[in-house]
């Protein structure tokens, strides 16, 4: 089966990640590629390691944008529509121009009923952001998300990978000035 | 016999999550008994006896469900752990895999054994950063130790354990949706049968079971079947985690006996109603299932016990309303969930919570119409039992329920120009753009 190498134009596509890089700049490490073997070792098809793979191109390149997409694509030989397919049907994946830090306010009963708005509310007021929206500066994206599984501890979020729970407006405060902070330490990087 | 925690005992104890702090209290004995002296049919047998059942939500009773995968089948057999907890209201397995995740492993090794099963995959949420990381831990741990492997605990039989991280959609939770997504496609459920334990992932048998089930297994063994259904009503026995949320003094995970009173799981565990408040309505088992009033909720949370009582146990996600919430966007919440998750395959779903969303929209926002509340149920009707999987059916059921049982909510709705938080959050947006302006 042949697909469409990569020097094929993506650029419809460039606008809606709002990036363009060329796939062919991207490469695992050696690391990352070490990894990605073992994955295939695990599942009898190599369809089935495009979900862990995915992630794993997240983590080496820092999002998903279609240059990301299309270098999973063509490393694992499958049509770049269908990865393109997958990552859309799933939420959770880091798409292109997602700010640093990605805050996720589980907004669904549990949360609602305990405040998860006035925490959206506080984070748009800090951030001058609305819910799907980043902040100019690229560090924070801000996001209302469907049930986080700790509905005990609502209202919380999740940035990045960790959950903040049982939050207090003066919490959110908290957590904005710490992850400003640690922007400015952690310089450009 | 007398009721004993199995999953949550340790819980707050140093180390509680490692392999060493397991053994200590007599952990993988089971599983080696299990490896060593059980024939594999009696095991299903002794798990049908014990009439344990699904703790995911469907409340299928586990050993039935692996007697139906083929013995004669030459295809490898797998077990997909269903650890994609997404039911709003639902937090138990997420604490067992962060605070137990050898319970988990050794209620795996038991049926895999009694299934003759080679490879289980953990279908986790991409979300539980933290429980993949303890889950991998514990793993890694099982694998040194030999516990996992080529050769599990020296009996000769091979065991693999793989985590597979999902991305974020509640419909992987759906246990053929799940399937599609491992097999590294969009997570669209498909239509049974074939049934997952004749032809589930790779067209290979597969057995799917959530967490807690498997947790529950070398208490089984522990105890026998016997004792084991001793435990609260028979026809839906053992220990069980009930995750408490919304309007209470004290939320949290609490593990009891099934058939504990509604109220006294309210009142005494969660601290009862916040701030003092009277009881409006409770969700009890995730919010697909039937909302209870307050009037309602003297029934027994088991299996049982609420389809008599017209909803479900689900996956036993107890969410509570106090007298302020308003039901108008208590239901715009859940059924925006339901059309946000919809995976789109079929028309009725994809369209209906659509629709019901829309509709519940309108009545909140003060533009509601009084033939709105009729036209819920008429759109549930083209939805229910017309779709590949329930996620239309566990739409439907809150809708239908919410807006019979507190028609007053939706008529003062439509009659006063929206809910009453609506009115408030538009009357201030408008004050405020007035003042800057």
């Amino acid at each position: 089966m042949r697909w469409p190498s990569s020097r094929v134009s993506t650029s419809s596509l460039a606008n809606w990640t709002g990036r363009i890089t060329l796939a062919q700049t991207l490469c695992f490490s050696r690391e990352a590629m070490k990894q990605y073997k073992w994955f295939l070792t695990r599942y009898p098809t190599r369809r089935a390691a495009l979900l862990p793979t995915l992630r794993l191109a997240e983590q080496q390149f820092g999002e998903l944008g279609v240059a990301e997409m299309r270098y999973v694509a063509d490393l694992m030989k499958i049509p770049p529509a269908a990865v393109f397919g997958v990552v859309t049907f799933y939420t959770h994946y880091r798409r292109a121009g997602t700010g640093k830090f990605h805050l996720q306010v589980c907004s669904t009963l549990s949360c609602a009923l305990r405040g998860s708005e006035d925490v959206v509310t506080r984070i748009s007021e800090r951030l001058g952001i609305g819910p799907g929206e980043t902040s100019e500066c690229g560090l924070f994206s801000l996001s209302k998300v469907e049930c986080l599984g700790s509905c005990d501890t609502a209202p919380m979020l999740q940035c990045n990978d960790d959950y903040h729970e049982g939050l207090t407006l003066e919490d959110v405060d908290q957590l904005i000035e710490q992850l400003r902070a640690e922007a400015s330490e952690g310089g450009n990087g | 016999m007398r009721f004993k925690k199995i999953c949550t005992q340790h819980i707050g104890k140093k180390n509680c999550h490692t392999l060493a702090f397991y053994k200590k209290q007599g952990g993988y004995k089971q599983a080696a008994s299990a490896l060593k002296k059980w024939d594999p049919d009696d095991l299903i047998e002794e798990v049908k006896a014990s009439n344990l059942r699904g703790r995911g939500g469907a409340g299928f009773p586990t050993g039935v469900k692996w007697a139906f995968v083929p013995k004669d089948s030459k295809k490898p057999k797998y077990l997909v752990v269903n650890a994609d907890e997404s039911e709003p209201g639902t937090f138990k397995d997420r604490l067992i895999m962060e605070k137990n995740p050898h319970i988990l492993l050794e209620g795996i090794i038991i049926c895999c054994k009694a299934v003759a099963i080679e490879h289980a995959y953990i279908y986790i949420r991409g979300e539980f950063v933290f429980a993949t990381e303890r889950l991998q831990q514990a793993i890694d741990e099982a694998y040194k130790a030999g516990i996992l492997g080529n050769n599990c605990l020296r009996s000769g039989i091979k065991i693999d354990v793989t985590i597979h991280r999902g991305a974020g959609a509640y419909i992987c939770g759906e246990e053929t949706g799940m399937l599609t997504s491992l097999e590294g496609y969009r997570g669209e459920p498909k239509l049974k049968p074939p049934f997952p334990a004749v032809e589930g992932v790779f067209g290979c048998p597969t057995v799917v079971n959530n967490v807690e089930t498997l947790a529950n297994l070398p208490f089984i063994l522990e105890v026998g079947a016997k004792a084991y259904r001793s435990i609260g009503p028979e026809k839906s026995p053992g220990p069980k985690l009930f995750c408490v949320s919304g309007h209470v003094e004290k939320p949290g995970t609490f593990e009891l006996p099934m058939g504990i009173p509604l109220r006294t799981l309210i009142d005494k565990h969660a601290g009862g109603v916040w701030k003092g408040r009277k009881l409006k309505a409770v969700i009890p088992g995730g919010t697909s299932a039937h909302v209870l009033t307050a009037a309602e909720c003297d029934v027994a949370m088991d299996i049982e016990s609420l389809a008599a009582a017209g909803t479900m146990l689900g996956s036993a996600g107890i969410i509570v309303m106090d007298d302020s919430t308003c039901m108008v966007d208590a239901l715009l919440n859940v059924m925006r969930f339901y059309h946000h998750e919809s995976c789109g395959q079929c028309t009725p779903c994809r369209e209906g919570t659509g629709w019901l969303e829309k509709i519940v929209q309108r009545i909140a926002h003060g533009e509601g119409r009084m033939e709105d509340l009729d036209l819920v149920h008429d759109v549930c009707d083209r939805m229910l039992g017309k779709t590949i999987c329930a996620l239309a059916d566990a739409a439907a059921f809150p809708a239908q329920s919410i807006v019979t049982k507190f028609s007053d909510d939706f008529v003062a709705a439509i009659e006063n120009g929206g809910s009453p938080a609506w009115k408030r959050r538009h009357l201030s947006t408008v004050g405020g753009g007035a003042s800057h302006g």
